[in-house]
């Protein structure tokens, strides 16, 4: 039972991770955003469902919306960055994401959201006739699969995907071959927006909406980034799923240190093996 | 600085002659430049008189001095660090614990802030400097949020979520007198004692053949390990003396408010250290300190009118990480050298 809980806030991680290190992986920028547009992603989708009640239209508004968000601060924000030191994105991702939680506060205030799941999903679900569980939290975990695979498939099947993952090896050879190197930047930015826009959506019924909700979950996700791998997706998704499940074991057994085991795990992991779990050693260190 | 060395070697006529062409606030900021240790005392001097009232002045030498000790990691080391909050939380909870626990002495309060503050910092910064550039940020990060969470948590120490209450007000004693310093003023000066003296301290550092190490590190780490100097000892040895600097400043802060909030720990307060030594301008002396001025001054004004006053400072810093990456103090100086070019 545990095991699934664990399981689905692992998924969240994966959501985000999975994020955070694509755009890092290709653009070599770490988006402070990153938590602030998950944040964002919940109030799209707390704002659409307000306005129409449909969960399953703020599931396809928020990331189009996110994404789309993400791709402005691209071209506007960042794209002046690049070829300065690489912690100058950072730093601007990092401002930003003070407007964009000081903004939701002057429009919604601090205080929490109320969103719930859909009521097709809303009751509990009996699995193999012995325990009960929550069926958004399944749907939840199915269709984070969903999406990965579709990630998946986009990056090692398509053109597209392939000139991605050119770009991440040697972004100078591919500009040599005729790639406007830079649109493929700009759209890896807002994919990996939509990302958390989508993860924002899906958060929203299981932890609660307010503006400071992307803070905490973007440390969370930098850990799962650091003992994944930064840039691997691999590590991102395994790594994702073992800090959910470290979290709400411990949940279960010793709720004081939930919040703190998986700063346990990384320091180990860092002892163990310093370039995370996939990592490759040196990237752009 | 270079500039100025080869306009004297040309003697007093062409020295007049520089003098006439350059305008009265270059020659001033060039001056406070070459010495900058004399005019930041000149100018704290009378600083608190200045200000709309003494204890912002108090708070910006204060933070003034944690910038200051940030400034050796990220200005002068190239560290950038996001988990200073850590150090800054743990002295200012160490100061106020042992005043409240241990011994009803100042001096030892303080000297237990800095040191916890040091011992910290060579804790997590042997975990964290395994690491360098983006992933260090976000290992620092990731640690002072744990920090955080055992504040949280640990509430007998700590005090948890309500915060350290009740740090006693024990006058100061030096030479068998002891004196009262809670007062907005004699406080400042307290204070300033300390910032003077750590001031003079990194200085020395800095100026030691270790502090050139520092920025040989900041400039070309490769370069420098080729020249025989084990990089990843130097950078922590940068960041432990960061830290140091940070939880002096945390305890004093703990005397100045007779109070550590929780929020001391929380990584809004890296943040603001990050911004304020951003926005003064970094690898500089003066640069945290204005840093730390304009920050908390804009912060005074504005949170008089709205409690969104963030939503001014955020895209000041945006602003200032497009256009101005060398920060105030970096800007001044770079205008004042280009124009006599």
């Amino acid at each position: 039972m545990q095991l699934f809980t664990g399981l689905s806030l692992g998924m969240l991680y994966v959501l985000l991770a999975l994020g955070l290190s694509i755009i890092f992986g290709l653009l070599t920028v770490v988006n402070f955003a990153h938590g602030a547009m998950y944040m964002w992603g919940a109030f799209a989708g707390a704002a659409t469902i307000a306005i129409t009640g449909n969960f399953w239209l703020a599931l396809v508004i928020s990331p189009l919306v996110i994404g789309g968000y993400g791709l402005i601060i691209e071209r506007g924000l960042i794209r002046p960055l690049y070829g300065r030191d690489i912690n100058y994105p950072l730093l601007l991702t990092f401002g930003l994401q003070f407007i964009m939680i000081e903004i939701i506060r002057i429009f919604w205030g601090t205080s929490d959201q109320p969103f719930s799941a859909p009521a097709s999903l809303s009751m509990p679900l009996e699995i193999f006739g012995v325990f009960y569980f929550p069926s958004y939290r399944l749907f939840l975990i199915g269709i984070t699969v969903v999406i990965c695979i579709v990630l998946w498939i986009f990056l090692e099947k398509t053109n597209l995907g392939l000139v991605i993952r050119a770009g991440t090896r040697d972004p100078l050879m591919v500009r040599a071959l005729g790639i406007d190197m830079r649109r493929i930047w700009w759209l890896v930015f807002g994919i990996g927006s939509a990302l958390a826009g989508i993860a924002g959506v899906l958060a929203a019924p299981i932890r609660s909406v307010f503006p400071e909700m992307g803070i905490a979950m973007l440390v969370e996700c930098f850990v799962v980034v650091v003992v994944g791998g930064m840039g691997s997706l691999k590590g991102a998704i395994l790594s994702g799923i073992i800090m959910g499940e470290a979290s709400s074991i411990t949940t279960l057994f010793y709720p004081q240190m939930a919040d703190i085991v998986i700063f346990l795990v990384m320091a180990v992991v860092l002892l163990i093996r310093p370039s995370g779990l996939f990592g490759k050693a040196g990237l752009l260190e | 600085m270079k500039e100025t060395g080869i306009g004297e070697t040309f003697g007093l006529g062409n020295r007049e002659l520089r003098v006439e062409k350059v305008g009265w606030w270059q020659r001033l900021v060039e001056l406070v430049s070459r010495n900058p240790l004399v005019f930041i005392f000149i100018f704290f001097i009378i600083f608190p008189f200045v200000v709309p009232y003494k204890a912002l002045a108090t708070q910006i030498i204060i933070w003034g001095l944690f910038a200051l000790g940030y400034n050796v990691c990220l200005g002068y080391t190239g560290m950038l660090s996001f988990g200073h909050a850590a150090y800054f939380g743990i002295g200012a909870y160490t100061a106020g614990i042992v005043l409240i626990r241990l011994w009803q002495n100042i001096w030892f309060s303080l000297l237990c802030g800095l040191l916890m503050g040091g011992i910290t910092a060579f804790i997590l910064g042997y975990l964290c400097i395994k690491r360098r550039g983006i992933y260090f940020a976000m290992l620092t990060l990731a640690f002072a949020q744990l920090l955080y969470f055992v504040g949280f948590q640990w509430v007998d120490l700590t005090g948890g979520d309500n915060g350290l209450r009740n740090i006693p007000a024990v006058p100061l004693s030096i030479f068998g007198l002891s004196i009262n310093i809670y007062t907005p003023l004699r406080f400042y000066f307290f204070v300033l004692v300390f910032v003077a003296s750590s001031l003079l301290a990194i200085n020395r550092i800095l100026q030691s053949p270790f502090g050139h190490v520092l920025q040989a590190v900041r400039e070309n780490d490769q370069r420098a390990k080729s020249c025989g100097y084990e990089t990843s000892n130097v950078r922590w040895m940068a960041f432990v003396i960061s830290g140091a600097i940070s939880g002096l400043a945390g305890g004093l802060y703990a005397l100045y408010l007779h109070f550590v909030g929780i929020e001391s720990l929380y990584w809004t307060t890296s943040g603001q250290v990050v911004m304020m030594t951003l926005l003064g301008g970094m690898g500089s002396f003066i640069g945290p300190f204005i840093g730390a001025g304009v920050f908390l001054y804009i912060e005074d004004t504005l949170s008089v009118i709205t409690p969104n006053w963030m939503i001014f400072l955020g895209p000041v810093f945006v602003l200032c990480v497009l256009f101005f990456p060398a920060g105030i103090w970096g800007t001044i100086k770079d205008l004042s050298t280009r124009r006599r070019k």
